[in-house]
């Protein structure tokens, strides 16, 4: 199947996960009361961060045809996403300041004078739109991952804390054997030998940010185990994987979130010190950051490159950090507060 | 009591064999030998060039000790790793130890002195906070905290080259010296940098252990009977909080020696984290597995000697 094909059902996906999602915060009492007291607090932050959302989305919906590019032939066999579509005219030649009628260097007239509000890079591309297009891989870095990680530290993590004896000496081992590595080089290790591709990032942010949340799994399990309606439930005679499924995974549905919001933000930071490495995500805004170091100290100064990267980096941390503190105190004031 | 030295030793020496297991796999049998060799020679070199380069860097032997018993990767990695025989780099065939050695000292100049002062301006910020706790000043501080937190280190390390070094040119923008009486020109800047970067998640964790102290019975019994603030806070806050302060101190030494990769490549500063990015950048396997290996020995090291003095301490650790 095509990349794009793979996108948009990737897409359609996640869209039905985000209803569902809804659904089940609405059906629940306790998670409606949780919701709206977090949109109480962090209007402005939630709204930033569905924003980020919805970009990404209208990044990810991808087809082909339909946009005239002059005589750009492969261009038009390309699949085009909306946001693609939106900025398809709006190439220069070269750097033009924001709000530029010229060239940066040279003084030749542009295409589009006045149109690009933050300037365009060396090939004339407008960055706003290049901009744009590094939210869907912030996004992507941060999601996947936690994809891979948090089901692996769920897993491992209640194996250890329920099950104990072996299985936890096991899990322990792995985890401190892990955690004894250096994070950055640990990260830097893995993507060199598993190759350079964003699913192989991903797996390797993961393996190396899913130690702290089993730990943090394995805790509060062992402390589920002895609560009376577990032991009830084991007395009654109802199965192990029974008493997983109905009394401790859905009380471990908070740390899922917490830690999935607040360790996001870690996420996007590593990628962006990946991208300077030159092991990066093709097209996120740490690349952006790297490629703007030389125009830093051409003169006159390009500042404008490493101004949007830095400004849309900045906005999405800060906005999911804000939602992430805001949801720690409201779902679990002491737990993650300890551990952390 | 010795028994659980031991026993917490022999984990240690586990957990060693542990990463050098995890490291085999990723480095001979994830990036198999002919990888490595594809990666320093280019995707469209000969077979026999390849071949060759095997050969010439040790690479050519069998895999698994089931495979060839006397003459395998694998109990050779162990065994060079663990006598500290590393080996020559894959990219220039100079001894890795030798390298390494040389590493250290510019990455101590640069984080040891980082450190110090990070944790000291850390600590006494986060005091200050615990002070003003729920009222405005706390707030401030921690959305302060929170601000300096979503900024990449990029651009800090970006942001002050071109402010400070090349508008205002206090600090050289990058470069090192050892010798001692212009070495703190040249660490000045990515010392400041270093600082910015971590104070707001400094703060923000030694804040939370600071308040954990604050609501204690026994800050309580201390202001009843009449305690002044200061004394309260330095006497039986700071204190009683030295425990997760010293655990951070003891886990963050390790990481002193294997130096900062950013910074240290920005900056210019010749020390073992920017060996490590050239090593990632020359696509040389054995120095970034033996950079990886140093690590987490340092920091295993480091954890059983926490271990061992925490249960010389508290006698109710070796319990459990």
């Amino acid at each position: 199947m095509e990349n794009w094909v793979v996108s948009n059902i990737v897409t359609a996906v996640l869209l039905a996960g985000f209803v569902g999602a809804a659904a089940a915060v609405r059906s629940s009492r306790i998670w409606t009361d949780a919701a709206k007291s977090l949109w109480r607090r962090r209007p402005i932050a939630i709204l930033i961060v569905s924003l980020y959302i919805a970009v990404a989305m209208l990044d990810s919906i991808l087809w082909v045809g339909g946009v005239d590019t002059g005589e750009d032939v492969v261009s038009a066999h390309e699949a085009k996403s909306v946001i693609d579509r939106i900025f398809v005219g709006a190439r220069e030649r070269s750097y033009s300041a924001p709000f530029a009628d010229v060239e940066f260097y040279g003084r030749k007239p542009l295409a589009h004078p006045g149109t690009h509000p933050l300037g365009t890079d060396l090939i004339g591309r407008d960055v706003v739109y290049l901009a744009l297009k590094g939210v869907r891989v912030a996004l992507l870095i941060g999601g996947l991952t936690s994809l891979i990680a948090i089901p692996l530290s769920l897993l491992f993590g209640i194996s250890a804390g329920y099950f104990g004896g072996r299985v936890d000496d096991f899990v322990f081992f792995v985890m401190s054997t892990l955690a004894s590595m250096p994070g950055l080089l640990l990260l830097i290790a893995l993507i060199m030998a598993m190759g350079r591709s964003t699913l192989s990032i991903c797996i390797a942010l993961a393996v190396t940010s899913w130690v702290g949340f089993c730990r943090i799994v394995r805790g509060e399990t062992l402390k589920l185990r002895e609560q009376d309606y577990v032991q009830a439930a084991r007395v009654l005679g109802v199965s192990e994987i029974q008493i997983v499924m109905r009394h401790i995974l859905p009380n471990l549905a908070h740390l899922v979130i917490i830690t999935f919001v607040l360790t996001f933000s870690g996420l996007v930071l590593s990628e962006a010190v990946l991208a300077w490495l030159g092991v990066g995500v093709d097209g996120s805004w740490g690349q952006m950051i790297d490629q703007a170091r030389s125009e830093l100290s051409r003169d006159p100064v390009v500042w404008w490159n490493i101004t949007a990267a830095g400004l849309f980096l900045f906005v999405l941390l800060l906005a999911v950090n804000m939602v992430g503190d805001a949801i720690r105190d409201i779902l679990d004031p002491r737990t993650l507060r300890e551990s952390s | 009591m010795l028994a659980y030295v031991i026993r917490r030793l022999a984990y240690g020496v586990l957990v060693v064999f542990g990463v050098l297991f995890f490291l085999f796999v990723l480095f001979f049998w994830v990036a198999t030998p002919d990888d490595i060799a594809r990666r320093a020679l280019g995707e469209k070199a000969p077979a026999a060039a390849i071949e060759q380069w095997k050969v010439n860097h040790g690479y050519d032997r069998a895999l698994w000790p089931w495979e060839s018993y006397d003459d395998n990767m694998l109990f050779s990695h162990y065994r060079s790793m663990l006598t500290f025989d590393f080996g020559r780099s894959d990219a220039d065939d100079v001894p890795i130890m030798e390298k390494i050695i040389k590493g250290a000292g510019p990455s101590l100049a640069l984080t040891v002195p980082m450190f110090v002062m990070g944790l000291g301006i850390s600590v006494m910020l986060s005091l200050v906070v615990a002070v003003f706790r729920d009222t405005y000043v706390d707030r401030m501080g921690v959305v302060l905290c929170v601000l300096g937190m979503s900024v990449s280190i990029l651009l800090y390390i970006v942001g002050a080259q071109f402010l400070i070094a090349k508008l205002l040119r206090w600090f050289p923008i990058s470069g090192f010296d050892p010798s001692p009486d212009v070495v703190a020109r040249f660490l000045a800047l990515p010392i400041l940098v270093g600082l910015i970067s971590s104070i707001g998640s400094n703060v923000r964790f030694y804040r939370t252990v600071f308040l954990e102290e604050v609501h204690r019975d026994f800050v309580r019994t201390a202001r009843a009977k009449g305690c002044g603030e200061a004394r309260i806070m330095v006497r039986h806050v700071l204190r009683n909080a030295m425990i997760p302060i010293l655990t951070q101190i003891v886990i963050a030494i390790p990481f002193l020696f294997t130096g900062s990769l950013v910074l240290e490549s920005f900056f210019g500063i010749p020390g073992l984290g920017a060996l490590t990015v050239e090593a990632v950048q020359g696509n040389d396997f054995a120095t970034l597995r033996t950079m990886v290996f140093v690590g987490s020995l340092l920091f295993v090291v480091a954890q059983v000697i926490t271990d061992v003095s925490y249960s010389l301490a508290d006698p109710r650790v070796r319990l459990e």
